[in-house]
């Protein structure tokens, strides 16, 4: 059993590592392949707090997404509030959409592949509204203007973007660490492994699942707010299409679902291929071609993810 | 409005209806039998849809007579595809192999996307624009051939399940896997065998669906909420239910586009899923489980 | 303690359980007998909350719960444990146990150091603690059901054929440690096939035939009821039984 200093010592060199990233890659092209891997690191968490570590598996977790993002874009662009409000605002949509759906389907007893579809329509019914009402701009989208300041939270230095995704994953990261070592935490991965044996032993499974699809809900809804900021446009697909709910599973379940450092694993993973793919082969569909083959490989042969293979090599060097 | 856009939108939704029931009785097939839940099944359509068109454009082959070809094509891939992959794959939590069928379809899509490049492909033949009279109301010619021609596939597929001695035996396995086992049939060859009718289905529909949509690599997240919804909305397993669930989804489609514009229309389908869900899992005709 | 009035459940057009009452005092040990598809694990579901009920009532530490969510009745101390157990597989045994202990310890350490405690007084091996659940032995997943239900602190325990699949030895040991939790003030509803696991625990036995209950008292007096025989053996067998005895007496 791994010590307390020797995890915090885990947990302290991994953060080092990423803060003195973009010190020694500071290339464009470095910074936003970091850029891209922290950000899918961080709603890859969302997915992975509600669908890893809950057991509930979503496929239509852009719907909190994209609804932060809009959230947080109407308010800068039709209400006029400061872009820095949008993070508080687009984290409450994200969390209240996070309930709407979570109570909606629990109190229907979904469960399982069933809920996996409810939120793939879900996300879906939330699409075809943004493409249809004038508030989120219809199929043409939201275009925020450029304005490169820092109280605009736009920024020229695309590292001051990188160290703000970094503290959101540190969030994120500490949230996913205090659910391993809390009661709350110890209850979802009852319901995860058997919902009934765990309303036995007097769970609300209802209450802690809706509890768990809000703070994931809120979580993606951030994220939402920090991609309108960083590429300043989004509209019905970017916001909620299929693809991102596919890459906030991919990351959480190729790295290794339910572990802390799983969806970073698997957002490194990815960003790389992703950058590789696109600078080599210039062909649009590659890389998630091989995110495909990918999920099925891991599911079949290493369904715990990534992770698997640094857990055997610690195991096996006289662990416990 | 005028009656006769209502009763036009409602022949087309029929028509269009027609052609998704024979999509969702094949996923209806693969739960029934399997337990699995298809995800691939749209992307596997459009990758049908894919090889229609280009048996047209490359080979000159009319879609229609197509079905010759790309029924027993279909049928094999299915057959082949579950003995060396699905089957061993489909052990474990009933997660698992969804999210094994989510990655094919990630997978097929974006080989597609990769091929094919991301345009929408269109064919037309000789009879593309022409149109049957029906009382007051035109109807293009390749849509109501393509909806007789699934009702008439659909028929058969019916009779085969409930005829024949390799269609009683599908039906065991679904009700009763253990017995089916226990009376001597050997399961494993019909699992791979129903999943073969299922694409096969497909091999159909495409043939049928190509004359009067079109194709795109993004076309299979389209079918497969449609597909969904027909199979939830009628019932898993449930053939009865897939034909009524098939009309009912043409009619909303169709009715949604009239009523709430191309935009919005498309919510429709959406919807229903959702609310058959909630109120209503076991949907209209499948049993309370 | 606990107080079943004509509960009866109906699936379909199938009465699973018809008008069954019974009663379960504090600190007995009381025992549902009766053949295979009686309707016994149904009837524990429906006390439990797991299933809604057509008709009657469900009293517990004198207020009526029927109708209450499955986890408000575990807070209130009923606990019921399932015929195949179902462990968090991916759990350790440990972890399992402090799902239940935290109930009432919301830090971890404490759950955990909990936790522990159960695990000795069922006598789990420190060993097992870190294994996880979900390789364990028929008997060991057992024991984990039963720690992992005592770690609630329940008032009253319903377990449901606990000594299913278990060898003799293994039975005796579950039938001492059922008496220990006994001992220590935990009222015990079981559902039981093994007989003298029946016989040896319980003080009063209720016996239910299709949904019915038609018998109740004492072990001895059960054994010997007529009815009860021929739930079990088919009609005419008390008689047949009967005929043998007397048969022997000539």
């Amino acid at each position: 059993m791994r010590t307390a200093s020797s995890s915090w010592a885990v947990h302290g060199s991994i953060l080092l590592l990423a803060i003195v990233f973009p010190l020694v890659f500071s290339s464009p092209f470095m910074v936003n392949f970091a850029v891209l891997a922290l950000f899918y690191a961080f709603i890859g968490q969302s997915w992975n707090i509600a669908g890893g570590f809950a057991g509930q598996l979503s496929f239509g977790h852009v719907a909190f997404f994209g609804v932060g993002a809009y959230a947080s874009t109407i308010v800068q662009m039709r209400l006029g509030w400061n872009p820095w409000l949008g993070l508080p605002v687009s984290a409450l949509a994200g969390a209240a959409a996070g309930w709407l759906i979570a109570v909606l389907s629990f109190r229907a007893g979904l469960k399982g592949s069933y809920f996996a579809l409810i939120t793939l329509a879900f996300s879906e019914v939330f699409r075809i509204i943004a493409n249809s009402v004038e508030i989120t701009g219809g199929g043409l989208g939201m275009l925020i203007p450029m304005k490169q300041t820092a109280a605009n939270f736009q920024f020229g230095d695309r590292r001051v973007f990188y160290y703000i995704i970094l503290a959101l994953t540190v969030v994120s990261v500490a949230l996913a660490l205090w659910l391993k070592a809390s009661r709350f935490g110890a209850r979802l991965a009852a319901i995860r492994e058997n919902e009934d044996s765990a309303r036995a032993l007097g769970i609300n499974a209802f209450a802690e699942k809706t509890k768990i699809m809000m703070i994931s809900g809120a979580i993606a809804g951030a994220g939402g707010c920090f991609f309108a900021q960083y590429f300043l446009y989004i509209d019905p697909m970017i916001a909620f299409g299929v693809d991102k709910s596919v890459e906030m599973l991919l990351v959480s379940m190729i790295g290794g679902a339910g572990t802390v450092y799983g969806p970073l694993i698997g957002a490194v993973l990815l960003a790389a291929i992703s950058e590789v793919t696109r600078a080599w082969f210039t062909v649009q569909g590659l890389s998630l071609v091989l995110y495909g083959a990918l999920l099925v490989v891991i599911i079949a042969y290493l369904p715990n993810g990534l992770i698997d293979l640094f857990k055997r090599r610690s195991s096996r060097s006289g662990g416990q | 409005m005028d009656p006769y856009i209502l009763l036009a939108a409602a022949i087309n939704g029929l028509l269009m209806g027609g052609i998704y029931t024979l999509v969702a009785s094949g996923l209806t097939l693969i739960y029934g039998v399997l337990h699995i839940i298809n995800f691939a099944h749209g992307s596997m359509l459009m990758l049908a849809m894919f090889g229609v068109y280009f048996l047209l454009t490359k080979a000159g082959v009319d879609p229609y007579l197509a079905l010759l070809i790309m029924v027993p094509a279909m049928y094999l891939l299915g057959f082949v595809l579950y003995k060396h992959m699905i089957g061993k794959l489909s052990l474990g939590r009933d997660e698992n192999i969804l999210l094994i069928t989510l990655g094919l379809s990630i997978l097929i899509e974006n080989l597609a996307l990769l091929f094919f490049k991301g345009d929408s492909r269109t064919i037309s033949l000789a009879y593309s624009d022409k149109m049957i009279e029906l009382g007051p109301l035109l109807l293009g010619v390749p849509k109501v051939v393509s909806f007789v021609a699934a009702m008439v596939l659909c028929g058969l597929l019916g009779l085969f399940i409930t005829r024949t001695d390799t269609g009683k035996a599908i039906r065991a396995v679904a009700k009763e896997r253990m017995g089916a086992r226990l009376v001597g049939i050997d399961v494993d060859r019909i699992f791979a065998i129903s999943f073969g009718i299922g694409l096969a289905t497909l091999g159909a529909a495409a043939c049928l669906l190509m004359p009067i949509f079109y194709v795109s690599p993004s076309s299979g997240h389209v079918f497969v909420i449609v597909a969904f919804t027909v199979v939830v909305l009628g019932g898993m397993g449930s053939f009865l239910g897939a034909v009524i669930g098939g009309l009912i989804v043409g009619l909303t489609e169709s009715f949604g586009g009239l009523f709430l514009g191309e935009s919005l229309g498309q919510i429709g389908i959406s919807l229903i899923f959702i609310l058959i869900l909630l109120f209503r899992p076991s949907g209209l005709f499948g049993d309370k489980r | 303690m606990l107080k079943v009035s004509k509960l009866t459940k109906i699936f379909g057009g199938l009465r699973a359980v018809d008008q069954a009452s019974l009663q379960v005092d504090e600190g007995r040990i009381v025992a549902l007998i009766g053949p295979n598809g009686a309707g016994k694990t149904t009837l524990f579901a429906c006390i439990a909350g797991f299933l809604p009920i057509n008709q009657g009532h469900v009293e517990f530490l004198g207020q009526d719960i029927t109708g209450l969510q499955v986890h408000d009745i575990s807070r209130r101390g009923m606990v019921r444990t399932f015929q195949i157990t179902q462990p968090f597989a991916k759990l350790s045994v440990l972890e399992n146990i402090a799902v239940g202990s935290h109930q009432l310890h919301a830090r971890r350490a404490d759950a955990l150091a909990h936790a522990r405690t159960v695990a000795e007084r069922v006598g789990m091996p420190a060993a097992m603690l870190d294994q996880p659940a979900a390789e364990l032995t028929v008997a060991g997943r057992k024991r984990l059901e039963l720690a992992r239900t005592l770690a609630t602190e329940p008032k009253l325990l319903l377990l449901d054929e606990v000594m299913a699949g278990l060898n003799p030895q293994e039975i005796l040991e579950i039938i001492a440690i059922v008496r220990k939790i006994c001992d220590s003030g935990v009222t015990i509803l079981l559902i039981e096939h093994v007989m003298h696991a029946v016989m040896s625990l319980s003080e009063h036995i209720y016996v239910l035939s299709y949904g019915k209950i038609i018998a109740e008292g004492a072990p001895l007096d059960i054994v010997n009821d007529r009815d009860v025989v021929e739930a079990y053996l088919g009609r005419g067998a008390a008689d047949q039984m009967a005929g043998v005895a007397g048969g022997d007496h000539a």
